[in-house]
């Protein structure tokens, strides 16, 4: 009980119930660079915190080639003769503009127009999609599916994935043999032959960087592994935990699911959940794309009458990050919201906060404060940042985005 | 036959039973263009008159009128339009076993056996309830209260609400009113009265229609239902059976200009850039407006005519979740000539009769829908129409019964067998109180709660399309994202028994939908 394993126990002992622990197919591989034992519980799966050091790990990200083992995120399938009207429902997004061999990032909300989780949507075929998520998502699908002509599943245990991110990726994966893999544009998503059956490779991730994700069966997973080392040697690759990911996620300005903001299914109190729009997700809703979807006549509304808050990418001022800190709008003036995520950015070398302001304030160039609270040797200080509302994300490079990717 | 498809009507109604007509009559007396399309070759529904046996008819589903709204017999002018009634004021006798029969008229209440207290505990209690009864009378004459987005009418009913509760009533009978409004009616009853078959046919009147048992929670809300809508919970019986009621309506429509087609089914509705824009029937003929108002249970409306992916999910969930259980099938008998019933004479077969004899009978032939199982010893109410209706029948006589409980879903399903059964069950049952019945029956037979589904769309059986309990009325009703009769997609309206203030052969829902259309909500 609660002891590691050299197995899924999951799949195979019927008492697995016992340790509520499940591995992952990458788990002997990921443990073998694990120096620190810091793991913690993302849904059933345990994951790991740090391998060895974040600082190390994250420069991995944006310097040389990381693996983050997402075998843990929440994975569906559907499909049915009515998937695209389905999606298309459950989507904020218009679908009908995703092709097939295309991904999408998107939200999911409630018909208050909430945001449920964020996560993307691979268009396989047709009439067949994955949606990935960090957060569960059965129950929402199961509404969604009421009286709809699809079948959907949960294939979170049968796929095991890694994301594969930074600027060396793409010369690792063209080595490992996957031809034209350099074609492929960002929220692009193919097939390539692996041993053992097809493997397939989106141009995704949650770095803000040149990555990639690669989805295989459970089987596949070691090889897969061995064959990255066996291709990237010279590249320093290096697995990472958790920790590194969230310096990439804030520095890149991206949101988390229960970090950022809380799922609106499982929020209860009133003015807790957060819309498309406060999450300055303007650009995901297509009011106009002439079918109903989740949410859509509350968004409309708000659309009409004006937000309630507004997501706003910080620049604090100093190198204290604004961990938790309310927001004001002069030093020691009126609170007007808070600090959801905050982390220096070691590569935009800025002290990057993501929070939320009571509209109207918070448009970009507006200068607001933030009150840090912060230990030294165990003694709380406090100390007012001056924050500058940014633009865009601090961290957004050319390569994130260049097709083919630069070689190394 | 015109060419419909090159025309627009102002709101086009699916389902021509009494709410839909009612809605139409309304809809077409303000002006409006309006047509209403019923899929059966009749019109009136699940209130209806139909054959039995060698022309020999009654009412199908619904045979007494004791809920018709008041306002809308009376500004559609019904009578005018042919309803007329056989009888009305039917009293109740509740059987015993022993012939010593429990006589309920108005506010009393006689037996040989039953104390003086409890006679006039029964009136004391009657007159109460029907204090009750007025204080939410009102409440469904209109629209339930937005409570979101309050117009000055919500606030004028809120406050005409708390005026009654607390000066109508006064202070002692609105805390009385507030203990008792979520109670089971066995512990009322229980509160109140000793005697035994006195509160069994009480009980029977809380438990008719629904599926709940004399202890199951709330239900003495839907006793006091019976008495706040329609006529002080009077029962009459019309001349020619429950369609001469959707007729004199149909009557009413089309006198004020509504069309009423027949035979024509509606396969689907058009919705076009989030809004609908009209229909299609059956035959494949495309029928055209920006107003579609269901007359069908919001579950049918939401998942089967409008298809579920023109709402949004959580809406379509809710709808899922309402309550629909029906838990009564109807009985319909020809008889030879009348059975005889110990202690009662052939003018006493005009009485509704009931067979609930203790609140322990009753709850005992609820335990079995619980598990999927008919009553071994079914509860009833009995009527013989024919008594004050010689229309219905040449010769002999017809009993129609609501017999409890049968379920929805039976173990092993309602099989011919299950059906034969159960309706064995039923006559055995009439049998102890009359027991020559075999003897004179010429033809009998059963609609489960499957078949009342199946032949008048009322989900689960439940002919109040969704249980009347607290969680399910007024401003909840159906949910509470369409009580005001407009679904949450642009255009598309409920006005059947699903919407408030709900089922019964009311008309209410129809009017209230009409005036909801006509004021412009949605």
């Amino acid at each position: 009980m609660f002891s590691e394993t050299n197995e899924n126990r999951s799949e195979h002992d019927p008492m697995h119930w016992k340790s509520a622990v499940k591995y992952s197919p990458f788990y002997n591989k990921i443990k073998e660079y694990d120096y620190v034992n810091k793991w913690h519980r993302w849904a059933e799966y345990t994951t790991p915190d740090m391998l060895e050091d974040p600082t190390i790990e994250y420069f991995a990200i944006r310097n040389s080639a990381s693996i983050f083992d997402i075998t843990p995120m929440s994975k569906y399938r559907i499909k049915g003769p009515e998937a695209l009207d389905f999606m298309n429902r459950l989507l904020p997004r218009d679908m009908t503009k995703i092709r097939v061999g295309r991904v999408a990032y998107t939200v999911w909300c409630d018909d208050e127009g909430m945001v449920c989780d964020d996560g993307t949507v691979f268009r396989v075929a047709e009439d067949e999609y994955l949606l990935c998520a960090q957060e569960r998502q059965m129950e929402i699908l199961r509404r969604n599916a009421i009286g709809m002509d699809i079948e959907y599943s949960e294939v979170t245990d049968e796929v095991a994935a890694i994301s594969f991110q930074g600027p060396c990726t793409c010369a690792i994966l063209k080595n490992m043999g996957f031809k034209d893999v350099e074609t492929m544009k960002m929220f692009d998503v193919r097939y390539f032959d692996f041993p053992g059956g097809e493997i397939m490779i989106s141009r995704t991730g949650y770095t803000g960087d040149l990555g990639y994700e690669i989805w295989t069966k459970n089987d596949q997973a070691e090889p897969l592994w061995d064959a990255i080392y066996a291709a990237g040697k010279d590249y320093a690759i290096r697995p990472i935990g958790g920790d590194a990911l969230e310096i990439a996620r804030i520095e890149a300005g991206l949101i988390a699911a229960n970090v950022d903001f809380s799922p609106a299914n499982e929020t209860v109190r009133p003015g807790h959940a957060k819309s498309p729009y406060e999450l300055g997700l303007d650009w995901l809703v297509k009011l106009d794309k002439g079918v109903v979807f989740n949410g859509r006549r509350a968004l409309k509304k708000e659309k009409e009458n004006g937000s309630r808050y507004r997501f706003v990418r910080l620049d604090v001022e100093g190198n204290k990050p604004a961990h938790n800190a309310y927001l004001f709008d002069n030093e020691d003036g009126k609170n007007i919201g808070y600090v959801s995520s905050a982390a220096w950015a070691p590569s935009a070398k800025t002290n990057v906060g993501l929070g939320f302001v009571d509209m109207p304030h918070g448009e970009v160039g507006d200068v607001v404060w933030a009150e840090i609270y912060y230990q030294k040797e165990l003694k709380w200080n406090r100390r007012w940042a001056k924050c500058t509302v940014m633009a865009g994300p601090a961290w957004n490079p050319p390569r994130k985005t260049l097709t083919p990717p630069a070689d190394f | 036959m015109t060419n419909n498809s090159m025309k627009k009507y102002d709101a086009v109604i699916i389902g021509a039973g009494h709410n839909g007509l009612v809605c139409a009559a309304y809809l077409a007396k303000a002006g409006k263009n309006v047509v209403v399309l019923e899929a059966n070759e009749q019109v009136g529904g699940a209130a209806v008159t139909g054959e039995l046996v060698d022309g020999k008819k009654t009412s199908i589903c619904a045979h007494y009128l004791n809920q018709l709204n008041g306002k809308v017999s009376s500004e559609l002018n019904l009578t005018s339009h042919g309803l007329k009634l056989a009888a009305t004021d039917v009293p109740t006798i509740a059987l015993n076993v022993d012939g010593d029969h429990l006589r309920f008229n108005g506010n009393t209440v006689q037996s040989s056996n039953i104390s003086e207290e409890d006679t006039a505990n029964y009136t004391k209690f009657m007159s109460l309830i029907h204090e009750y009864a007025n204080t939410l009378g009102f409440l469904m004459d209109e629209p339930p209260l937005d409570i979101f987005n309050m117009d000055f009418s919500d606030k004028m009913t809120a406050l005409k609400l708390g005026w009654k509760l607390r000066f109508g009533l006064g202070a002692e009978k609105m805390s009385e009113f507030l203990r008792m409004i979520g109670m089971n009616i066995r512990d009322v009853l229980d509160d109140e009265f000793d005697h035994e078959p006195l509160k069994g046919a009480m009980s029977f009147d809380a438990v008719l229609g629904t599926h709940t048992g004399p202890y199951s929670a709330g239900n003495f809300f839907t006793f006091l239902y019976r008495y706040a809508s329609g006529d002080r919970g009077a029962l009459a019986i019309p001349e020619g059976g429950m369609g001469t009621v959707t007729s004199a309506m149909a009557k009413a429509a089309k006198a004020n200009g509504a069309e009423i087609r027949t035979a024509a089914k509606v396969k689907s509705v058009n919705v076009e850039n989030c809004a609908v824009s009209g229909v299609v029937l059956e035959n494949g003929e495309e029928i055209k407006s920006d107003c579609i108002i269901s007359n069908a249970h919001i579950r049918t409306t939401v998942l089967d005519i409008v298809g579920t992916k023109y709402f949004e999910a959580d809406f379509v969930k809710r709808t899922t979740d309402v309550r629909s259980r029906g838990g009564a099938a109807k009985l319909h008998i020809v008889l030879k000539k009348l059975p005889e019933f110990k202690g009662l004479t052939s003018d006493d077969l005009k009485s509704r009769l009931v067979i609930a004899p203790n609140q322990k009978e009753v709850e005992h032939s609820f335990n079995h829908i619980k598990y999927k199982e008919y009553s071994e010893k079914p509860i009833m109410e009995i009527s013989i129409p024919s008594l004050v209706d010689s229309s219905l029948t040449d010769e002999g006589h017809i009993l129609n019964a609501t017999v409890q409980f049968a379920p929805y879903d039976l173990k092993g399903g309602w099989t011919a067998k299950a059906k034969a059964d159960f309706l064995n069950k039923c006559i055995d049952r009439i049998a102890e109180y009359a027991p020559n019945i075999r003897d004179v029956v010429e033809h009998a037979e059963i609609l489960t709660p499957l078949d009342l589904e199946e032949r008048f769309g009322l989900v689960g059986g439940n002919w109040h399309h969704g249980e009347l309990t607290l969680d399910q009325m007024l401003m909840l009703r159906p949910v509470p994202e369409a009580s005001r009769y407009a679904l949450p997609l642009d255009g598309m309206y409920l006005c059947g028994a699903s919407a408030h203030p709900g089922g019964g052969v009311m008309g209410a829902a129809g009017r209230n939908a009409a005036q909801a259309i006509l004021k412009g909500d949605e």
